[in-house]
This record gives C-alpha cells, structure tokens and sequence, in this order.
C-alpha cells in the first residue's frame, strides 16, 4: 500500500463508531475483544490470550451523544458521556471486557458506572501503582495482571510464557516503529502531516498489532515519495491531550493555522514505555519494570522529585521547538494542573507558548485557529 | 482577608463548643510546632494516617481544612482568584486552588496568621486522584521533601489480600523508615498500638452516636451537626487521650438528647420537629454553609445518614475500625474503606443501607462542581438508587468552596419542590 492508501485505511477504521473491524476480527479468530479506557494498561497480556485489546479515546465528533449526558453532569469530561453513549446504543456490545486504568478520578468512577450498566460483562480498574519500586509497586502490578490473565484464561488461550513474549515482540516492534515515525515526523515535519501520523495511531488503538505495524511500515516507506513543500511553519510542541482527545479538523486547524507539530502527546497510551520490554523468562515483571521505568511525561503518574517540566523543557531542546500550545480538554484536572508549572518554566526559558481548551466534539476551530494563528505570527516576526 | 466571625456564630450543644475550643487548641499546636522543636507535615483529612505522625510526634497542617475555613470565612473566592490568575483553570479543585492562593499570599491563612510552611509533604494517595497532583504542585511550590503511600482503591467490595500487602510494605519499607529520618525519632510499634486502642475507643463511640440517627426523633444531623463531631477524629486528634474524653463527651450529649427525645441543635435552633428524613450522599458547600442547612431546617428536614461525613472512614460499622493487635494491616484497611475509595458500587450500597435502616423519607446528593471524585457517577447513582428503592431522589449542585457555583435560590428551589413531591407520595400512601 502506498501511504495514501494506508491513511485511507486508517480514517476508515478511526471513524468507524460501529468497530466493524473488530466484529470482523472476533468472527474470523472467535478470541475475545477486550476494551481498554486511556491511559494504559499493558496490551501485551491481552494480545497474549489471544485477545484484541480495543482501546477507546470516546466519540469525538463522530458521535451525536443523546442517553450519555443523563450519566454524567455539564462539568465532568467529555469522553466518558460518548462511551458510555456508544455503550448504550449498542455500538460497544461486541466487547467482552471493560479495563480502566486509574487515570483520573472521572475514569476511575467510571468503571463503577460501567459495571452497573453493564454487570454482565467482566468490568476492572487498573490501579496501576504510584509507587515504582519493583519489590513494591512493581509487585502490586503484576498482582493485578495475574488477577486479568485469570479471567482472560477463562474465554481465552492459556497464556503462557511463550505467548507473552511473543506478544511483548510483536509490541515492541510497535512501539520503535512509533518512535521511529515520531522522529521522522520531528526532522521533516512537512513530509508528514500532523493529521496523518494522528490517524495512523489511533488506528493502532483498534487494529491487530502484527496489521498496525505493518501499516506503519508501509507508510514509512513510502510517504516520503509524495512532493510535499516545506513552508515558512513554526515548529510547535503540543501537549495536554493525554486522554480526550480533540477533532481531526481541531489538529487540521492548528496545521493550517501556521504550525508544524514536532511532537505531541496525542494517544500517549502507544507511547507510554519509552523502552523495549525484555524478553525474558518472566514476562510479566518484564512488563512491570518497563512501566516503573518509563520516563514518559504524563499528567496521571506521580513525578516525585523528577518534575514533568524538565522533561517537556528536553523535547523542546532536541525537538528544536519553537513555541508549545498546551490543548487540553475542559474539566481535565489532572491536564489543567500541570499547565501553570509548564508555563512558568517555559516563561524562564524565554519560550513562547499559549494555550486553549477544548471538547472531543468541539466544532467550531476559527477562533482557535485565529488565535493559533497570532501565536505563529508572533513566534515568526517578533522572535529574533 | 479578613474573616466575619459574626456569620459563622451558631447555637451550639456543649460537645459542639468542645469541638470549637480542642479544635483552636490544635491550631495553637501548629503554631508552637517549631518553638517546641516539632517537625510540621502537610497532609490530608480523608485517609489521613494520623496514628503514625503521632509515633513521630509531628504536626500535621490540612490544607483542605484551611481551604473550608477560607469558605465559612467568604474569603475563598480571594485565595481562588489568585491561583486563577497565576494560571489554574476554573475547572479544576477550588481546594487545590485555595492552597496555591495562600502561597501567593505570604502563606496566610484562613485564621488571619501565617500557617507554618512545612517541613515536608504527607502524600496519603487514596480516594482522590487530586491528592497527587496537589501535592506535586505544593512539593513545587515549597521546595521540600515528600513522603508517598499509594493506598489501592477498593474496587472489589473489600480490601484483597494483595491490596494489604502493597499498602504494609510502603508503610514498613518506605514510610516508617524516612519519617524516623525527619523526626530523628525511633519508630516504637508499642507506641503504635497504644495510639490505635485509643483511636479504636473513639471509632466506637462515634460509630453509636452515627448510629442514632435511626431514632426518631433523630438526636444527631448526620451532615451538619456531625461535621462538627467528626473534626477532631478526621484531623489531629485520633488516638489521643483528649481525642477519647470528646468523644465520651460526644456520647453523653447525644445519649441525653435520645432520653429526651429531642432533635440536635442548629445553627437556628433545635430540630426536633423532624418532617423529612433524608439520607444525604455527597459533600456540601462551605462558602454557604449556614444558608444551605438553612434550607433544611426552614422545612423540617434532617439528614439521618449522610456520607460525606464518612470521608475519613468511621461509618456505623465495625468494619471501619482499627485493630491493635494488627496495627499496620488494620491502617492500610480503614485507610481503604474512607468514602471516596469505596466503589461506585459499595457507595450505592451504602445509601440503599442508609435509606432503608435509617428510614429515610426521601434521600438528596449533593454535587460538586470541581470534585470529580465525589460527583463522576453520582447520576448513575441516582438512577441505580431508584431502581433498588423505587424512591427518587433530589439532585442539587454546589462546590465546595467557590462561590461563584451556588445559587441559593436554585437549590431552595430543587429541595423545596423535592419535598412536595415526599407530601405528595404520602397523600398517596
């Protein structure tokens, strides 16, 4: 495939609100698809049961949410009313399990919301642990793996030592290409437009991962043979968009409005390990390790003594950055907290930023994208 | 800032003007730490782990308390407008904001003196997922050390056996250890112990006085009247002697009252005519404290049960209490059963127990606008009430301590046509 193609593909798959492709998936394997609610939760365990893990980033501005607003009041988030929407129309019966990771105190409340709804099907918040020890924290998470692989087993394959490592290949392989395309991404941000990449990874969140890597393969190989211009574009850095994630036409809008994204923080669950999982004769801690190491920054994991800002200060300095816009989604606080130290710290290293937020079904972008555009402005002609 | 004592002077029982004086005692105690060589901690009120600072002889300063303090005062709006001009989001915790705002302001606090800035941070993470975040912001802020314990979510009804082993070993190999090193004082489980048994006997005897509002007429308002009794178990003064006497103190008064039949005090006199008992789910506003029970009382109603009262544990059941003999284990599991750990089913359970055996007429929550861990999901239970009960409840809309989200008019207007809709019910009947 060419990479229009694949992105063709993608789009398909991303707006697909009825997961056909995952109906397609279960009939011809008969294995079990597992729902995954951000931010993460090692899909390997999953993929190794035999299992499609589906992860779900809401509705966006694909789904008109009608029964979803009696669950949920004006001020909470948007992404937890659209899947729950999408649950109770019907769209989400072709999943057999329900996992929320412990992202936020809305995610973590939703599980119970979930499992009223739902009591039949298998619901589990996954408290992943704030404390990163691995005789601790890395304990208590492969305690909670083992108690999944219990109730995968039940409906799935075994899930040997074998099958995880396989899995965790087949993930890694996921995870470099990802970093790879990032990179790329980064050194010619006009070969590869931001709504691209961003359909290529949320097409990750449905698809087999043996089907998305080679997606990402094909599509490596060959966008770099379409002319595309580069433009006078300032190089800009986004972060805020951890969990609810904005409309395509939101980061179409930031493009046209004058930007080139160098990085992001889109669908951060893809990219949560920031390192390979070892192969090893225990998979599962090798999964636990991976998490307690990671150094992604990230709004729902406890910074310590290590604070995010230095973290967001590197990728400015080895993205060569120009400018951040932190996009971050009404009613998130764990987002919402983090921006004023950014901000200070940006301030001190005389980086231009600005800021807005926004819902998964926001529609109107002109005002965003004017202000975006007097950001660009002002990065270009009163920098130097 | 300056606080209006005059709109916060309510008629009080005489374990309410207890309250009032060990509770200026306490503060006294923050601002003597240091003269007395005391090391100062920030910490939590719900899930708080009192029993071990206690062990280490620290004192711990509770930013929510100062947060609700700036409410009753109307002087929150000003510590919020603050952080909101430094860049926190109106979306987000009025509390988190209220401690930011006092930063800003030279670290003044709600009493009009500065509150010591702390010799290190207490992060109890359980119940909240704001907890982390706050505490990151003021470890920023302050420049300090901080001490961490994840205490697990209780999502299966009860707290595993997995779920104990991770919260006991944080408290043994990582918790213990470095407060032994701020303090310079030997960890002395004897010690521990000790502090527990007392801790126990308080949890007994607030746990009958809960229970009390099964009588009627009620002698306790389980939301507003117990919010005064709870202050000294939820903040410094579990497991002490002096916590102990107030609540034997606590205990008499109420067992007088259930003698004589008579209803508790009010900030408007006493509740005895008691037309409506309402089971409460959710937390209140501070900002409007006295015009928000004002409502209750101008109808008659009483909350028998409520839970956010229970925040920091301590419900009618024995399962919240402490063990001696198994100190640590017995931490981690009261720890875990605070309000807002329970799952969304364990709290619907709660308010169907509370409807049903505290004979509840109707029952109310209260909404949050800026705490998502009390109010995601409360509309499921609303609706899950009413399937299990066939009793529909009422729904109103606050925040804690922003007083940009409360309308008096509005929530007189919800409660008020909820209570109609109970008259109605009852001609029916």
């Amino acid at each position: 495939m060419g990479s229009h193609e694949v992105i063709e593909k993608c789009r398909k798959v991303y707006e697909d609100m009825k997961f056909t492709y995952v109906k397609e998936w279960k009939e011809k394997t008969s294995g079990q698809a597992i729902g995954i609610l951000p931010l993460y939760f090692p899909k390997e365990v999953i993929h190794a049961a035999g299992a499609l893990p589906v992860e779900l980033y809401g509705g966006g501005d694909m789904v008109d949410i009608i029964k979803g607003d009696a669950y949920y009041q004006s001020y909470i988030c948007h992404i937890p009313r659209s899947i729950v929407d999408l649950g109770l129309s019907g769209n989400l019966d072709v999943l057999d399990g329900m996992i929320c990771p412990l992202t936020c105190d809305v995610l973590r409340n939703f599980s119970g919301v979930w499992g009223v709804l739902f009591p039949d099907k298998h619901t589990r918040l996954f408290d992943q642990p704030q404390n990163f020890d691995p005789d601790i924290g890395g304990e208590y998470l492969i305690s909670q793996l083992k108690e999944e692989i219990e109730v995968l087993e039940q409906k799935g394959s075994k899930i040997t030592t074998e099958r995880l490592n396989e899995s965790i290949e087949l993930y890694n392989e996921n995870r470099r290409l990802i970093r790879n395309i990032y990179d790329m991404r980064s050194e010619k941000p006009w070969k590869i437009p931001a709504y691209e990449l961003y359909l290529l990874m949320r097409a990750g969140n449905i698809l087999e991962v043996s089907e998305h890597n080679q997606f990402l393969r094909e599509y490596m190989e060959t966008v770099g043979q379409l002319q595309r211009r580069q433009l006078d574009n300032v190089r800009v850095l986004i972060m805020g968009a951890f969990c609810e994630q904005p409309p395509l036409n939101l980061i179409r809008a930031m493009e046209l409005a004058g930007c080139y994204i160098v990085d992001d923080d889109f669908i951060l669950g893809n990219r949560y390990l920031d390192c390979d999982v070892e192969i090893s004769d225990n998979p599962l801690k090798a999964l636990s390790d991976a998490y307690l190491k990671s150094n992604v920054p990230s709004s729902s994991r406890f910074e310590g003594y290590e604070p995010k800002w230095r973290k967001l200060l590197n990728s400015v300095e080895e993205r060569k950055t120009e400018g951040v816009i932190f996009a971050c989604p009404s009613f998130c606080d764990p987002a919402l907290q983090d921006i004023p130290f950014y901000q200070m710290k940006l301030d001190e290293a005389g980086i231009r930023y600005m800021s807005f937020q926004y819902a998964e079904d926001t529609s109107q972008f002109s005002l965003i994208r004017e202000q975006i555009g007097t950001f660009t402005d002002s990065v270009k002609l009163w920098e130097n | 800032m300056c606080a209006k004592e005059s709109e916060i002077d309510f008629s009080k029982d005489e374990a309410m003007a207890k309250e009032k004086e060990i509770m200026e005692s306490y503060i006294q105690k923050v601002h003597s730490a240091r003269d007395k060589g005391r090391k100062i901690c920030y910490t939590f009120v719900p899930g708080n782990i009192i029993e071990i600072l206690h062990c280490f002889d620290i004192v711990p300063v509770f930013p929510e308390i100062m947060g609700l303090q700036m409410g009753m005062r109307r002087i929150g709006d000003q510590y919020i407008e603050l952080a909101e001009n430094e860049g926190y989001s109106d979306d987000i915790c009025s509390y988190v904001k209220s401690s930011v705002g006092m930063f800003l302001n030279d670290n003044m606090g709600p009493y009009g003196k500065k509150v010591p800035e702390p010799d290190f941070l207490f992060l109890v993470y359980s119940q909240c997922f704001t907890f982390i975040k706050w505490w990151e912001i003021l470890r920023k802020l302050f420049d300090c050390p901080i001490v961490t314990i994840h205490l697990p979510y209780r999502q299966h009804g009860l707290t595993t056996k997995d779920e104990l082993k991770y919260g006991v070993k944080q408290l043994e190999e990582v918790v213990i250890p470095q407060l032994e090193e701020i303090s310079g004082i030997k960890f002395d489980m004897d010690k521990l112990k000790e502090i527990l048994s007392r801790s126990r006997e308080m949890e007994e005897d607030l746990a009958w006085v809960f229970n009390t509002g099964k009588n009627r007429p009620s002698p306790v308002d389980a939301l507003f009247q117990m919010l005064y009794y709870i202050g000294p178990i939820n903040t410094y003064f579990r497991g002490t002697q002096e916590g102990v006497n107030f609540y034997k103190l606590v205990r008499k008064v109420v067992e007088e009252r259930v003698a004589a039949k008579q209803g508790p005090m009010t900030p408007f006199g006493r509740l005895s005519e008691q037309r409506y008992r309402l089971a409460v789910e959710g937390a209140i506003t501070w900002e409007h404290f006295r015009e928000y029970s004002k409502i209750f009382f101008d109808e008659g109603g009483i909350a028998v049960a409520s839970t956010y009262t229970k925040v920091s544990g301590f419900g009618d059941s024995s399962e919240f209490f402490h063990d001696p003999d198994r100190p640590l284990e017995s931490i981690v599991r009261h720890n875990a059963t605070n309000y807002g750990n329970l799952s969304l089913e364990d709290r619907v359970n709660m308010m169907e127990h509370y409807i049903n055996d505290y004979h509840a007429d109707g029952y109310l929550i209260g909404s949050i606008k800026s705490c998502k861990s009390f109010s995601a999901g409360q509309l499921t239970m609303l609706k899950e009430l009413k399937d299990r009960t066939g009793m529909s409840g009422a729904f109103v809309e606050m925040d804690m301590m922003d007083p940009r989200y409360f309308s008096e008019a509005n929530v007189r207007t919800r409660i008020d046509s909820y209570l109609r809709m109970i008259d109605e019910k009852r001609k029916e009947a």
